[in-house]
């Protein structure tokens, strides 16, 4: 058994007060080994972002708070980490890969300096060689013409090739772990299958461990190895996506499943729907979250809120109910 | 297949857009051809699906057919009547009959407006609300119409979650018996358990209200499950029309077949074992798009014929037409 890059432990976070508190992320755990693609899937206000961005400590604080929890990096807890210590691992150690490539790439500056900067920060490469390498990444993320694109300016590039020159830089410090919160969204589908298919072929070269933060299931189904699957601030369930794809155990994932068209299946008449509407992390239930919209709940998950079990192998999940698939 | 009698044809529409440049003296330097000589026709009852990538025309094809963007060349028949050179003026009546649902269920309701009132308000505007009780009786049939409870009609927009302002949207929609409801992205915007609840509900009002549906999406998923024909586009031209079982299971295009292949499928053994063949590279500038077939460039069975001359969109068999010559007859034969 080879130690976890990253162990999140009862991870909690709150962003506001009084009455108007929210518990963004309540009491979440997982892992992921080198070489692993760990996928946390779940829809808008599931927590998935805020998990993301706790990692490596990008929630402002206030409004947001840790309420509680450890995360442990190759045996670090980056929550006791001072300013300095969780500053030399950013863009170093774990790097980061964001939804909107212009948003994130300084407008001004080339797209060369922008990748030099952490090698010439972190790596205490001499400009002029920190260039030299920026070059090579370049072309390591197949952007032709690498040695001319090198000085031109994000605006210039299309919204593929700054995800490209994002992923370039977030592979500048060779991280044992990247963390990309919804990298292809704003990408167009053919894009988005040359953005992952690179994204996972050069973590594989480099054994690096990769959290993918997604609302897509098709995107979770072709590229993770492992599955988180958050509702409401909570993961609900998590194993292979081999397991949570053919043998999914919570009420919430089987939903999911049931409620997407999917392209290698017959057509059917009308979608499963999952019934209501998506929680009020203000005002949520004093059991289960997911209760109020599922189908098999009972007496006791209105009262009582469940916690990840073990259900064989490395398959969890958050639920009462005897759930059949 | 869309009948004889069609809702809406569309022959050989065109929408280009001047590029100026110079600041003090302003010339037309060339234009981008956003929509190139696209022809359909959606049927009564009928959902036409219109795919494609960003930048392909397709939410300009709709503004066009709702007269929001002058034509630069082409024709568009409503129910029969020629409205390519109709003004807002002139199209107001037929708003009654072609209605839109948006992406965006944020952006499309005035927030200043009660529930109610902004059902209401085509009622209003085109002079049909009758009395106070009749009034009122319409907008909680309508809410009810869309799966909302009639008595929301007293609530703001920000009150309701992303799947049930998309219902307030559609209630608006549908609040005038239209024959045509024109859909840009009616879906992209909600979340997945919310996604099927809204789909369904365009498809129980086709079925109730006899509603012909333009779809436009870019989820290959989606369009597949609510269309009846499907027309892929790319940079501003039809590349590929056909039923949608037939598109799915016999797509003769390149660009669609890598469309489909590059569309990741929710089953993890199944991507295991399929070929990931990607398209390379991305979808051009308009403002200066490839010569002859515009997917030449990034097409893996391009010829030398491609880059010289644009294919026609041409029928093959059972309403199924392509536009692209490695499926020109005339070169089929040819070579026989």
């Amino acid at each position: 058994m080879q130690r976890p890059v990253l162990e999140v432990k009862n991870l909690a976070v709150e962003f506001g007060a009084g009455a108007g508190r929210v518990r963004a992320v309540d009491d979440v755990s997982f892992e992921v080994n080198p070489g692993e693609t760990l996928a946390i899937v779940g829809e808008s206000g599931s927590g998935k972002s805020v998990t993301a961005l706790s990692l490596l400590r990008l929630v402002p604080t206030p409004p947001g708070r840790f309420c509680s929890g450890e995360i442990l990096f190759e045996g670090e807890d980056l929550l006791k980490a001072s300013d300095a210590a969780i500053r030399s691992i950013r863009g170093n150690r774990i790097a980061m890969i964001f939804q909107e490539p212009m948003s994130s790439l300084n407008p001004a500056l080339t797209v060369g300096l922008q990748i030099a900067e952490p090698l010439h920060l972190h790596g205490r490469l001499p400009w002029a060689k920190a260039f030299g390498k920026a070059r090579d990444l370049l072309s390591r993320v197949r952007i032709p013409d690498a040695a001319r694109r090198v000085n031109t300016h994000p605006h210039q590039f299309s919204g593929g090739m700054r995800q490209r020159a994002m992923i370039a830089m977030a592979l500048a410090c060779k991280p044992n772990l990247i963390i990309a919160d919804e990298p292809t969204t704003a990408l167009d589908v053919t894009v988005q299958a040359q953005i992952l298919s690179l994204l996972k072929d050069l973590t594989r070269e480099t054994n690096a461990a990769l959290i993918l933060i997604t609302h897509d299931l098709g995107v979770v189904a072709r590229y993770a190895d492992r599955v988180c699957v958050m509702y409401a601030g909570r993961v609900v369930e998590s194993g292979s996506a081999q397991d949570i794809y053919a043998n999914p155990r919570h009420p919430y994932t089987l939903g999911l499943m049931a409620s997407i068209p999917r392209l290698d299946q017959d057509a059917v008449d009308r979608l499963t729907p999952i019934d209501g509407q998506p929680p009020d992390l203000a005002a949520l239930p004093r059991g289960c979250a997911f209760e109020p919209r599922c189908r098999y709940a009972m007496d006791r998950c209105r009262e009582e809120r469940p916690t990840l079990a073990h259900e064989g192998g490395r398959h969890y999940r958050a639920c009462f109910a005897n759930v059949a698939c | 297949m869309a009948g004889a009698d069609p809702v809406l044809r569309v022959r050989d529409l065109k929408v280009h857009f001047p590029v100026h440049d110079g600041v003090l003296f302003r010339r037309q330097t060339g234009s981008v051809k956003a929509v190139d000589g696209v022809s359909f026709d959606v049927g009564r009852s009928e959902t036409l699906g219109l795919v494609g990538e960003s930048g392909c025309g397709k939410s300009t094809t709709g503004l066009a057919i709702l007269r929001m963007t002058p034509l630069t060349e082409g024709r568009i028949e409503f129910e029969g009547q020629d409205i390519s050179s109709f003004s807002v003026g002139r199209m107001r009546p037929l708003r009654k009959r072609l209605q839109m649902v948006y992406q965006d269920p944020y952006g499309s309701l005035n927030p200043r407006m009660k529930v109610g009132d902004l059902i209401g308000e085509p009622l209003v505007i085109h002079g049909v609300a009758g009395d106070q009780d009749a009034y009122r009786a319409r907008i909680q049939e309508l809410l009810r119409l869309v799966g909302l409870r009639p008595e929301m009609a007293e609530r703001y927009p920000h009150e309701f979650s992303g799947g049930q302002r998309q219902r307030i949207s559609i209630a608006r929609a549908v609040a005038l018996n239209p024959t045509l409801v024109l859909c840009d992205e009616p879906v992209s915007a909600l979340d997945v358990s919310i996604q099927a609840q809204v789909i369904n509900l365009f498809q129980e009002l086709q079925e109730r209200l006899g509603l012909s549906y333009l779809f436009i999406a870019h989820d290959l998923a989606v369009v597949r499950h609510v269309s009846h024909r499907i027309a892929v586009m790319y940079l501003g031209r039809i590349v590929e029309i056909a039923p949608r079982d037939l598109l799915y299971r016999a797509p003769l295009h390149p660009y669609t077949r890598g469309l489909l292949a590059a569309a990741p499928l929710p089953d993890p053994s199944a991507e295991r074992n399929r070929a990931h063949e990607e398209i390379v590279g991305e979808p051009p500038s308009v403002v200066n798009p490839p010569s002859g077939c515009h997917f030449h460039p990034r097409c893996p069975m391009a010829m030398a014929v491609c880059a010289q001359r644009a294919p026609e969109l041409a029928a093959t068999a059972n309403g199924h037409a392509v536009a692209c010559h490695l499926h020109d007859p005339s070169r089929a034969s040819g070579l026989a």
